[in-house]
């Protein structure tokens, strides 16, 4: 135990040096320590670790093929290449951080608000000349800080581990792709934290707020779709009997549906980013199609392609950010 | 006379139908004790917390060192020390990280906030368990280790919310000693509310006396006492060998005496009641009549008695408030808890 203040130190050097640092950023140091040090933290990223080192093992493995295959448009984003191309034993990493992310963020925070209620330290802290919108700040910014790291240390481990492997020059575009894609991870996996720290300030029992956020999780994982499908396939009419035009409205009807899914908007999102080829997140007609050359896009394309999935993922964060203040700011707080 | 460094004016918090305290009026002055009193779900804690800007009164307004607390709350939480009736401490934090965290957050240097956590894990008796984690703390040391974080940021008033519940006797003997030492060395105003009558008796200046969310008297222990024992405040007992058969007599010339208001005589002892006290007098009278005298006994009231008396004339008024609070409590902590 004699080596974590020494340890801490070394993570924030910034705060541990001002003399007096401001309540906001000892409570982020604090939480940080904190989600660092507790266990679940530590079996949550060691699983992404062991995962990220499994799909870069088979996608290394499979790299010399994928980039030597002619039909593919992407083959020259070597980098890109390292984080999509799998040989189907194990699902690329972005899929795994679609399904891994929200676990990781509702593990940060479903006890945030409501372990330190039924601690006792939750009246305690708000004893002290702070504001009480710093505690819920705090507890945001810190597990976002550690998410951060986490998936920005994973991108250039992935990036070094490519040019020590390869040998291959970099190209700016993939660079700035891929760190793309690790602030979207982010902002995907902030989402779930935000979901979690409300259900953490609304149900007073840890166990509550869990079970609620994995449930929510669940639902839209896997019964969003199939309950999409069922009223689909009871409402629509038959495609055969259909205009051209109207079962193109139809699926732009139930995509837009689909979109409603954070995690639907992470995966729309994360395959343009990765895949320079990919021009439209939804249908496209002859006529947009007559005369495109099928070549990748620039990167400003691309995050014109995913900025609405983005916008939506932020929206959502902030939403439930909101929520959490509306609960908590004027709560009265008793043991 | 100087302004009370906590004033509060016709103080109130509804909680749907129920009022948790009423209108309340109460001013305590620097360098007092007072002793909040009353039993559970008397609206002690509700007071307190509105005290501190924790909750919002529903009408009426509490003043700290002349500063609003539900307007001004981080002005009056710098100048307030405020220890919960049920303590908490992160459980895997030592006591010094503990107290350090809650120094940085009081912005104390950083230079000097281990020390200054030393020091007052030193001036609570905990010096021993200073990298011990506060999980294994003891209830009596996690109280000590609350008085610690109170004093760390240096208040002017400290509020202890059941400070003594859940402590053996000679902890709590510790504790009060304590609080007491801080009151008179320091000069600090402390209020602490209790159902503890005895304890709360030994330290505080003035007591209130707090029932159904109304403070029904307050004042020092004696005015208090004689407040209540109006008629015949003081009372002694003296026990003598023999008293004679007819009694009669001896009655009369008891009630004689100045100030005696009431006489009971039993087969060895008589119990006089009267406005003030004239203990030796009567002692003087008892040997000039040749009674072997062989005890007196001065009866003083102390919080007990009145205590008693207060819940006596309550009691009946009381129950069905006391009753509500209890359900409000349940369904208000056990809300999520059920599901």
């Amino acid at each position: 135990m004699q080596s974590q203040p020494a340890f801490l130190k070394g993570l924030l050097p910034a705060n541990g040096e001002s003399n007096n640092a401001s309540p906001f950023s000892v409570m982020v140091r604090k939480e940080v320590a904190d989600q660092v040090r507790s266990w679940r933290f530590i079996i949550l990223a060691g699983l992404i670790l062991v995962t990220f080192l499994g799909s870069l093992y088979v996608s290394l493995t499979n790299i010399g093929r994928a980039t030597a295959n002619p039909q593919d448009p992407d083959r020259l984003f070597l980098y890109l290449k390292l984080l999509t191309i799998t040989d189907g034993s194990l699902p690329p990493f972005h899929v795994f951080i679609g399904f891994l992310g929200p676990l990781l963020g509702i593990a940060l925070g479903f006890d945030a608000i409501n372990s330190e209620q039924s601690n006792g330290t939750l009246i305690r802290l708000m004893a002290q000349p702070i504001y009480r919108d710093s505690l819920l700040n705090a507890k945001f910014t810190a597990s976002l800080i550690v998410v951060s790291i986490l998936f920005f240390s994973l991108s250039l481990l992935m990036i070094g581990g490519g040019l020590i492997t390869t040998g291959v020059k970099m190209e700016p575009s993939e660079f700035i792709r891929i760190m793309c894609f690790t602030a979207l991870s982010v902002i995907y996996i902030a989402f779930w934290l935000n979901l979690s720290i409300l259900l953490s300030v609304k149900f007073r029992q840890t166990a509550t707020s869990a079970l609620t956020a994995i449930a929510i999780w669940l639902f839209f994982t896997v019964f969003y779709q199939i309950l999409l499908r069922i009223v689909v396939s009871a409402f629509l009419p038959d495609p055969g009997t259909l205009s051209q035009e109207q079962v193109a409205s139809y699926n732009g009807a139930i995509i837009t549906i689909m979109r409603l899914v954070p995690s639907q908007l992470y995966t729309d999102a994360t395959t343009t980013l990765l895949m320079p080829s990919v021009r439209s997140l939804g249908p496209l007609t002859m006529e947009q199609m007559a005369g495109a050359i099928p070549s990748p896009l620039s990167i400003r394309e691309s995050l014109l392609v995913v900025w609405p999935q983005v916008s939506g993922l932020i929206a959502a964060t902030v939403v439930c950010f909101a929520l959490s203040y509306y609960l908590f700011m004027r709560r009265e707080i008793r043991t | 006379m100087e302004q009370p460094i906590i004033e509060i004016h016709g103080l109130t918090k509804h909680y749907g139908s129920l009022k948790a305290v009423d209108d309340l009026h109460l001013a305590i002055h620097k360098g007092e004790v007072f002793g909040l009193l009353g039993p559970n779900g008397a609206g002690k804690s509700t007071t307190i917390l509105m005290l501190l800007g924790l909750t919002e009164p529903t009408a009426g307004e509490a003043h700290i060192c002349g500063v609003n607390a539900s307007r001004n709350p981080i002005y009056v939480k710098k100048k307030v020390g405020y220890m919960p009736d049920n303590v908490g401490f992160y459980n895997d934090l030592t006591a010094l990280e503990n107290l350090v965290y809650i120094g940085r957050l009081n912005g104390i240097p950083e230079k000097e906030v281990k020390a200054r956590a030393g020091d007052m894990l030193q001036q609570v008796g905990l010096e021993d368990a200073l990298h011990k984690k506060a999980g294994t703390f003891s209830r009596g040391m996690k109280q000590r280790l609350g008085l610690a974080d109170v004093l760390i940021r240096q208040p002017e008033v400290i509020i202890l919310d059941e400070p003594t519940l859940g402590i053996d006797p000679a902890g709590v003997k510790d504790f009060l000693e304590l609080i007491r030492q801080l009151n008179q060395q320091q000069g600090m105003t402390v209020l602490l509310s209790s159902h503890h009558l005895h304890q709360v008796q030994q330290i505080c200046n003035r007591v209130g006396i707090f029932v159904g969310g109304q403070l029904l008297a307050e004042g020092n222990i004696e005015t208090l006492a004689a407040n209540l024992f109006r008629s015949a405040p003081y009372e002694v007992r003296v026990a003598v060998k023999k008293l004679p058969e007819q009694t009669a007599l001896l009655q009369e010339q008891l009630l004689a005496l100045p100030a005696v208001k009431q006489v009971t005589l039993s087969a060895n002892s008589a119990q006089i009641a009267g406005e003030e006290n004239i203990t030796p007098e009567i002692v003087r009278f008892f040997v000039h009549n040749g009674y072997d005298v062989t005890g007196v006994q001065e009866r003083t009231y102390g919080l007990d008695e009145i205590y008693q008396r207060y819940f006596e004339n309550n009691l009946k008024e009381n129950i069905p408030n006391a009753k509500s609070t209890g359900f409000f409590k349940r369904s208000f902590t056990g809300k999520w808890g059920k599901q």
